[in-house]
């Protein structure tokens, strides 16, 4: 894998926004595919050993995408994201909220926006993610597992060590 | 009502007044002293961050004095560190999924 791909990652507490700027060793087509196809997004969204299904996705202005993160042990945490901006290889924008298993969404959500450009065969994508509510910013990773969260530390420390 | 850590740090104020008690423990006219606001202003900082719990006070004779929660501190920053390690994770799996459909395509 490339190493020298930019990864950019801020929180602004005050504005309420996560700032996510990343790069990606392959065309602007692909990339644009992997964010917007449910059946790439659900290979690559669940951070291993969770993984993710996506019940049903319709991918234009006013459309849904319904989907789940799957704990190793089964446990299902649903979210409902709506498009509500597409301008095709270039940007999208949608609402994401947490969800329970009938669709039923726990507002407020969070705003998400994802513009994409290409420059000598590398794709950047900036996402920028904006909380209505600070409360719900600070508990998005109350999905994941008390386990989940140790691992994510625990692979850190080992990329710490490795260095 | 719950006071929330961000809203706590987002004041530069408040900011500068993490910043300083860190080193030491003070009281509020000596924190005050370090910015051209009142006494009352530093209070009401000062209060925010006790409801956050990033701050604690002790009684030291007739004086109170402000220290840091420091595990409070160390807790956000690990929520910060936990969030970013889960974004990392997404994209080196994304960098899979990519290569994979750049195989695909030859």
């Amino acid at each position: 894998m490339n190493n020298n791909l930019l990864f950019d990652f801020t929180v602004d507490k005050a504005a309420h926004t996560v700032t996510i700027t990343r790069e990606f060793d392959a065309p602007l087509s692909l990339v644009w595919d992997a964010f917007t196809k449910a059946e790439l997004i659900d290979q690559w969204i669940a951070p291993h050993p969770y993984t993710a299904k996506t019940k049903y996705q319709d991918f234009k202005v006013g459309g849904k995408r319904f989907y789940a993160m799957i704990s190793p042990d089964g446990k299902e945490s649903w979210a409902i994201q709506e498009y509500t901006s597409i301008t095709p290889k270039t940007n999208f924008k949608m609402y994401n909220a947490f969800a329970d298993e009938d669709e039923n969404p726990q507002l407020p959500g969070s705003e998400w926006d994802h513009t994409f450009s290409e420059e000598l065969a590398t794709t950047k994508v900036f996402i920028t993610i904006f909380n209505e509510s600070l409360q719900r910013m600070e508990g998005l990773l109350e999905g994941f597992s008390q386990g989940m969260r140790m691992a994510l530390e625990n692979l850190e420390n080992l990329l710490e060590n490795l260095k | 009502m719950r006071r929330d850590i961000f809203q706590a740090i987002a004041d530069p104020t408040r900011r500068a007044i993490i910043a300083l008690i860190a080193i030491q423990a003070m009281t509020p006219n000596a924190i005050a002293e370090n910015f051209h606001t009142s006494r009352q202003a530093v209070s009401k900082h000062l209060k925010v961050l006790t409801e956050c719990a990033l701050v604690r006070q002790e009684q030291k004779g007739r004086e109170i004095y402000y220290s840091l929660e420091l595990n409070k501190m160390k807790e956000f920053d690990k929520w910060l560190n936990q969030y970013r390690k889960l974004w990392e994770t997404r994209f080196t799996q994304l960098d899979t999924v990519l290569s994979k459909l750049k195989k695909q395509k030859k």
